[in-house]
């Protein structure tokens, strides 16, 4: 840990808190936040309640842990299959070359091409807000697997011209082999990179859709806890917590999961250097 | 001419210090090749970062001073010393670093990268005029000058080296460095490289240093040399005299390692790997893979000792007469 | 006794320039040469770059498929080899090294990774402490003990010492051939006689055919038995190494001896310069006639062919049959040997 970069440092440190905020401080909570009617509506801050109550009467607080909860698990989800699914893929593809090469690059280019927020929108409006976070979040892997795909797919093409993949490859070592050990940890620090971005844009996507009503209105993400504070005019009643807290923590969340994206780039850059 | 003054250098790095040169001590005189031989990390690549001045963190001079003493246009002789040789780069001095040709600009034209480099040297200031100038200057050399208008990866590798040779050359600078010049080309291109320098040199009457590992091409070309070992220059003198009658023992072995088409005889490699220079042994640095070294060799460093006619080595069998003259070369060379 | 190696008329093409408008260069450009095998041999390819030398060793090593023509090894085409079963036969019997010893290895894996690997993967050992065995026993065969290898990545060692490695890596399965493209370019001078000192040496003692590429004659004559000289993609002569070097008979051979820096025999001064660029080459006719001293009207307008000087040594050259054309493919031209030889299976090419 200390040789990383200043940025590196903030950006996991944030993360780690919005996480206790997430996954550990819930367990001490017992009860649904998402349940309407559990407190008196719009209170203001207080002992009991940390962040006040929501029109809607739930407390502001655990509502807003639970959100992050959701957030960040389909954030996860989303990114780990997407990195895996476009790692394995990319590498393929860029290793073997011909036919297999020209197929799942034409599978990469055509999801690339295809914009994934009309679409999403689409689904949204046909499932009208009954959709549960598993579609969204199958969705949002199918959309964001061709990108680290076609990083991948470019550094196993200039990989495999190295001589070492040749001696690899007269030592008796097969396909599978060879990418997991010689051409994978190269690749390894990109792919880690590109994990903690696909949680910022999955997340960025789910919360945005949510906040046009197209996500599972049901469950508690950050973007539906927007989403009902605008329906009930939070703004406007000046109900700060309960808009502002899922907003404020979005944007800390995205500001950290860059710094820690580009943080690692530095340091991983570094350590290569040394 | 280029002067050393009992030069010594060391890369700091942040755990020690690497002694790549080690009180290095010789003249480059006046119309003269001068070559420079020894093993990979011998030292010589930073003998002549030294020489030209090229000096920045981590790499330092740690002893000594380079001097050199050049003739300007009104027969003045001006000194520069290190420090102030950058000021005179191209003019005074030009180097050639080693793979130059990899890492030409590959997105510019020869022409620009010629003007990129020496405009600002030269007193005409009108790019057609400097490039005619330029033009019949290639022609002087046998270049033809269409390379002018091409870029890098459209010349061969040889031909690469021709043009980069013809830029260091352009301004007649008095000293020009040259790294492993030749390393990485074709026996055929190598001749031509070679013969360029050389007759560059001659119609220049001007200074020059090749750097190579390669004892045939010293042979070919240099007219005086030095074998680096470990940091140290150990032997120095006419290139005549260092082959017919070397006197180091590591010289001898770099002699002999020289494999020679219709010489059956057996050939051995030297043995062995060269001394860290990070913690460069006590006494002799080449005490460990010398076949004659003694008991003192492993415990003070020899010093130079007069072989011949401006002919320097500096070996402890030389100290006592052991190894001096011919007789010695003799029972040495066996 | 069946040669070891048959490059039966071997050429390969590459198109340059894209799909319509590319031109189509022959790297190799059929080449053939038959490699004895009643013992083991080491044949040098010599040429400059651009000559095919490497191009024809991937083509041996099957990193590359000829464009035409085929190459057998020890009476297998290498075709038969195409199956995925069949690669481990492959490689159990052709092994490379490749130039550069520092990027022949991934610089993040110790070197004695890819020890282990090649002899459990090709069947040398079945299991790790069989295999450290054979590991040891290869190792010390190239001058160095297990002990200093041991856990260590390619940075720790100088380029000498990694090219051991990779040619201890080689003879793990007991190949037929082991293909050395450059082995010792990127080693400094003075050392690259331990290197190749070696290749003689295990010769004998594996019993294993190398095929030694370089543009370096003076190891290649001190290490071969027979040299293949290339130029732009033709075989231009072929022979015994002693024959070769010391009656040249074609003029690039003759040129490549020249150019070699020697000690104690300074070049001549007056040589012309001979490579320069001649983007338009001639189509027609021999492709080293422009630079040739001894090319005459006919040279630069026919296709020169073989010329066989004795039983084992040809030349594509002309010269050699006084520059006569027409029907006169197959000629034999007993210089210095009596017919005693047996003809009969050197008439090809």
């Amino acid at each position: 840990m200390k040789n990383w970069n200043l940025r590196l440092k903030i950006g996991v440190f944030v993360i780690a808190i919005f996480l206790i905020l997430g996954f550990i401080l819930p367990l001490f909570n017992s009860g649904n936040p998402m349940e309407w009617g559990t407190y008196p509506k719009n209170l203001k801050p207080s002992a009991a309640h940390w962040f006040g109550t929501t029109n809607l009467g739930q407390d502001t607080f655990w509502l807003l842990a639970k959100s992050i909860q959701n957030s960040f698990i389909i954030g996860l989800i989303v990114a780990f299959f997407a990195t895996v699914i476009g790692a394995i893929l990319g590498l393929l593809a860029g290793f073997k070359g011909g036919f297999l090469d020209r197929l799942i690059t034409l599978l990469t280019d055509s999801f690339i091409v295809i914009p994934s927020l009309p679409i999403l929108i689409l689904l949204g409006t046909m499932l009208k807000g009954r959709a549960s976070l598993l579609y969204i979040a199958i969705i949002l892997i199918i959309f964001n697997w061709p990108w680290p795909a076609r990083q991948l797919r470019a550094m196993a093409l200039s990989l495999r011209e190295r001589e070492f993949i040749s001696t690899a490859l007269f030592s008796g070592m097969g396909t599978l082999k060879i990418i997991v050990k010689e051409i994978f940890p190269f690749v390894a620090g990109w792919s880690i990179a590109n994990f903690v971005n696909t949680i910022l844009v999955a997340i960025g996507s789910e919360s945005g859709l949510a906040v046009i009503g197209m996500s599972s209105n049901e469950k508690a993400t950050l973007g539906t806890m927007i989403y009902w504070a605008n329906q009930h005019q939070a703004m406007l009643a000046g109900r700060w917590w309960w808009i502002g807290s899922p907003v404020i923590a979005i944007a800390l969340i995205f500001i950290a999961l860059f710094l820690t994206m580009t943080g690692y780039q530095q340091y991983s850059a570094l350590r290569r250097g040394k | 001419m280029l002067r050393l003054n009992q030069v010594s250098a060391q890369y700091n790095m942040l755990n020690g210090y690497v002694k790549a040169v080690d009180r290095v001590h010789f003249d480059v005189k006046k119309n003269e090749i001068f070559g420079i031989a020894g093993e990979s990390g011998c030292g010589k690549s930073t003998l002549l970062k030294v020489m030209y001045d090229l000096i920045s963190y981590p790499l330092e001079i740690s002893h000594g001073s380079v001097e050199i003493h050049s003739q300007d246009k009104n027969g003045q002789t001006r000194i520069h010393t290190n420090g102030n040789i950058h000021q005179s780069w191209w003019k005074v001095i030009s180097y050639v670093p080693q793979g130059a040709m990899h890492v030409m600009n590959p997105v510019a034209r020869i022409k620009d990268q010629f003007f990129d480099a020496i405009s600002k040297y030269h007193d005409k200031k009108d790019k057609k005029e400097l490039q005619a100038e330029i033009t019949r200057y290639l022609q002087e050399l046998e270049l033809p000058p269409e390379v002018l208008k091409a870029y890098p990866h459209q010349l061969s590798g040889g031909m690469r080296q021709r043009v980069l040779i013809a830029l260091a050359t352009f301004l007649h600078p008095d000293i020009v460095l040259a790294d492993e010049p030749t390393t990485a080309l074709d026996v055929v291109v190598q001749r031509g490289i070679l013969t360029m320098l050389s007759a560059v040199q001659k119609k220049m009457k001007n200074s020059m240093v090749i750097v190579s590992h390669d004892m045939g091409v010293h042979y070919q070309i240099t007219n005086r040399m030095g074998i680096m070992y470990a940091g140290q220059m150990i032997e120095v003198g006419p290139t005549e005299q260092i082959f017919n009658n070397p006197q180091h023992p590591y010289t001898k072995m770099l002699i002999h390692a020289l494999p020679k088409v219709g010489d059956n005889s057996q050939k051995e490699g030297i043995p062995g790997t060269p001394p860290s220079l990070r913690e460069p042994p006590k006494g002799c640095r080449f005490a460990a893979r010398c076949p004659h070294a003694m008991e003192l060799c492993r415990i003070s460093d020899p010093a130079r000792v007069t072989v011949g006619e401006d002919h320097y080595a500096s070996c402890h069998l030389l100290d006592y007469g052991i190894g001096g003259g011919n007789q010695g070369a003799a029972y040495l060379t066996n | 006794m069946r040669p070891i190696l048959q490059i039966n008329d071997v050429s390969r093409t590459f198109k340059l320039g894209g799909m319509f408008f590319g031109k189509k260069i022959a790297a190799v450009d059929q080449v053939a040469i038959e490699l004895p095998g009643d013992k083991p041999q080491i044949m040098s390819i010599v040429g400059e770059s651009g000559s095919g030398k490497t191009t024809l060793a991937k083509l041996i090593l099957r990193l590359l498929d000829p464009s035409s023509g085929n190459i057998v090894l020890d009476g297998v085409p290498l075709s038969a080899y195409g199956k995925r079963e069949k690669r481990k036969e492959f490689l159990k019997k052709v092994q490379p090294i490749f130039q550069n010893p520092f990027t022949s290895f991934s610089a993040r894996k110790t070197v004695d990774t890819y020890l282990f690997e090649t002899a459990l993967n090709l069947d040398v050992a079945a299991n790790k402490k069989e295999a450290l065995a054979v590991v040891t026993d290869v190792l010390k065969s190239v001058g160095l003990e297990y002990a200093h290898i041991k856990g260590k990545y390619p940075n720790q060692f100088s380029g000498g010492e990694l090219q051991r490695i990779s040619i201890a890596r080689a003879l793990i399965p007991k190949p037929s051939l082991i293909v050395a493209d450059e082995p010792v370019a990127m080693i400094d001078a003075s050392l690259r006689m331990n290197i190749v000192n070696l290749f003689k040496k295990l010769k004998d003692e594996y019993n294993v055919n190398f095929i030694y590429i370089t543009h370096d004659l003076s190891t290649a004559y001190y290490v071969s038995d027979y040299i293949a000289t290339m130029y732009k993609g033709n075989l231009i002569e072929f022979g015994h190494a002693r024959n070769i070097l010391n009656n040249p008979s074609h003029p690039y051979t003759e040129l490549l001896l020249d150019s070699i820096p020697r000690v104690g025999k300074k070049w001549a001064e007056d040589v012309l310069q001979p490579d320069f660029e001649n983007k338009q080459e001639n189509e027609a006719g021999c492709k080293f006639a422009g630079r040739c001293p001894y090319a005459k009207e006919v040279c630069h307008s026919v296709q020169p062919y073989m010329v066989h000087l004795d039983a084992e040594h040809k030349v594509l050259c002309m010269k050699h049959n006084d520059y006569q054309t027409g029907n006169m493919a197959y000629v034999h031209h007993n210089k210095n040997h009596s017919d005693s030889k047996d003809n009969s299976r050197s008439i090809s090419g």
